[in-house]
């Protein structure tokens, strides 16, 4: 019998703490299928963040060290910098990265460091109940912004993505969907390609995944797949923001 | 290998920190304690390590952090203003039960204060380093042989109890020179890290370095965990000196570069017929509780002199449980006291016995 899906050997068998139709868990998928791709779990070091994904450590197979709030980049940054021919990723949500952490994440990129950040962009503080984050777009609903994100007020979200093409020290970033099967499975592609880069020693890579968070948008799981296309897709366009593995050629093309 | 060589404290502390395996170093500059990872940034290329500039503070405690919870000895120093931006990761170490070696180089304050020595983070060093039930072991040096000694005895120290041992020095301390012999320090016997993040290459169960712990009563139980290890670390490696306090009556305590002054002032006041003494404790957490309980027995009362407010005064009024008087004398700010003015003291207290 030819066993056509499995488990992915990088994920324990514990029951997520998720809630239902979040995509956290399609996420978690893709980074455990891209280690297991790669053979890497005996050498990778997870690094968990403050948020939803504080549980991380209890779902992948690896060595993992929880982080402060924001500070992941930093704790992988010293876990790299000991062992350097460790894999090490961070799995960090909007306000962990792009608020308390934004600090830690442009100067981790800024240096080059060999790691891997996946980045869960859902517009919204999920473990405190929807507060207003980083990422939250013009006009959005949150219990911090319960008359919806006024740039006035609540200034401008940020673009990570393409912040990150402008540091020097930054081999791959790339903004990706979990909206619908191909953009997963673009998804997929896009976070194999950054351990890849890591495995190669090229330098930091980024990938981004516009996710959802039924629960704290208030709408159902589907619905919450509609958003991200219509709504969160067009503010921050997919695509790959920088490859310094691509061939010259293919950058100019 | 026993070689007398002229140095500075901060590179002292930089030097028996390489001596003692530390393989990284993370910092970020602060005056007065620039220099010791100015040290490093031009040795530990040299000799296999690294010492890298964060972006802050906050950064480099958590590269602290990481390299830690991967299983290698890691340093961060720092000065006051510095060591409470560190706070927050120092109770995450804590919490996640990892080693590491936290040097404070303390100067002048609140807030931006001075540049000047000090000795003013006594309670945020011994009661208060981060938020939680927590502590850390505190060695205070009183000179630049004793900064280069302790230093590495911390690493062993927070290998053997998977904590953090904070060095507490001053600005005086850090910038002045004295001979120092990194020569032969004593062998201690360290744990297996069977614990560290380094991959567990399908070789054992993958590890994990975590401070977060849902269920009250599992959190109850690693706080009573670690507060009984504190108390073995009490029992075990508590470090004092004493100087002529078997006949004094007037016992001053005092710490770090306060403990030389007033050693002097003890000098002078034995000349005048005096008879004082001097107790200096050199771990401050645990503190020689003990040690000043069994002495107020011999003393007919204490003065703590520290550059400050009056911090350690506390921890030698709880020590003694109000058996003798206990009073504080200091100068704060970045004023370093004179023997003289510390000669009053004793004089003034002398009139009152």
């Amino acid at each position: 019998m030819i066993n056509v899906f499995e488990n992915p050997k990088a994920l324990t068998d514990i029951a997520s703490h998720y809630c239902p139709g979040c995509t956290h868990g399609i996420a978690h998928r893709l980074v455990a299928e891209a280690i297991d791709a790669l053979d890497i779990e005996g050498q990778t070091i997870g690094v968990a963040p403050v948020g939803c994904a504080v549980f991380a450590y209890n779902y992948f197979n690896c060595d993992m060290v929880q982080a402060p709030h924001g500070r992941a980049p930093a704790v992988a940054t010293g876990i790299k910098r000991a062992n350097p021919d460790n894999f090490v990723f961070t799995y960090q949500g909007d306000g962990d990265l792009a608020a308390i952490g934004t600090a830690e994440t442009i100067h981790a990129a800024a240096r080059g460091e060999n790691i891997t950040v996946i980045f869960i962009n859902n517009a919204i503080y999920g473990m405190t109940g929807g507060q207003m984050a980083p990422t939250s777009i013009p006009g959005q609903v949150t219990t911090t912004s319960p008359y919806g994100r006024k740039p006035e007020i609540q200034g401008f979200p940020l673009r990570i993505s393409e912040m990150m093409a402008t540091i020097d020290g930054v081999a791959y970033a790339e903004r990706v969907a979990l909206d619908n099967v191909k953009n997963v499975r673009r998804a997929k592609v896009a976070i194999q390609k950054a351990f890849e880069v890591q495995r190669d020693k090229k330098g930091f890579s980024i990938i981004e995944l516009l996710s959802t968070c039924p629960t704290n948008w208030g709408v159902s799981p589907v619905t919450a797949l509609d958003y991200v296309r219509e709504k969160m897709i067009p503010y921050y366009p997919l695509g790959v923001y920088k490859d310094i593995t691509a061939s010259k050629k293919e950058a100019s093309e | 290998m026993s070689e007398k060589v002229l140095m500075k404290g901060n590179e002292a502390i930089a030097e028996a920190a390489m001596r003692a395996g530390c393989k990284l170093f993370f910092g970020y500059p602060i005056t007065p304690q620039t220099d010791l990872s100015e040290y490093l940034a031009k040795q530990m290329p040299k000799r296999g390590g690294l010492m890298l500039q964060a972006e802050s503070e906050v950064a480099a405690i958590n590269m602290v952090l990481g390299a830690s919870a991967a299983g290698e000895r890691v340093m961060t120093s720092s000065s006051s203003p510095g060591v409470s931006l560190k706070s927050e990761g120092i109770s995450y170490i804590v919490g996640s039960d990892i080693p590491c070696v936290i040097v404070n180089v303390q100067r002048g304050g609140p807030g931006l204060g001075g540049i000047q020595p000090a000795q003013s983070d006594y309670f945020q060093a011994t009661k208060a380093l981060g938020h939680g039930d927590m502590h850390i072991i505190v060695l205070a040096p009183a000179n630049i042989q004793e900064m280069a000694l302790l230093t590495g005895e911390a690493f062993d120290l927070a290998d053997i109890y998977r904590t953090p041992v904070m060095i507490l020095a001053d600005g005086a301390l850090g910038q002045m020179m004295e001979p120092v012999d990194f020569g032969a320090k004593p062998v201690r016997e360290l744990p297996a890290k069977d614990w560290a993040c380094n991959g567990h290459g399908h070789k054992r169960l993958r590890n994990i370095v975590n401070s977060l712990y849902i269920q009250p009563e599992e959190l109850e139980r690693l706080n009573i965990e670690r507060f009984e290890r504190y108390k073995k670390i009490e029992e075990n490696e508590v470090k004092y000196e004493e100087y002529l306090t078997e006949d004094a009556e007037i016992t001053l305590v005092a710490y770090g570069i306060t403990a030389r002054i007033a050693r002097t002032a003890v000098k002078l006041a034995r000349a005048e017929g005096i008879k004082a003494g001097l107790f200096r404790p050199i771990t401050l957490y645990p503190f020689p509780k003990k040690q000043l309980f069994e002495l107020a027995d011999k003393t007919n009362r204490f003065l703590s002199v520290e550059m400050s407010m009056g911090q350690m005064v506390d921890d030698v009024k709880l020590a003694v449980e109000f058996k003798k008087p206990v009073t504080h004398y200091g100068r704060t700010g970045g004023v370093i006291p004179s023997p003289e003015e510390i000669l009053d003291e004793i004089r003034r207290l002398r009139r009152e016995i």
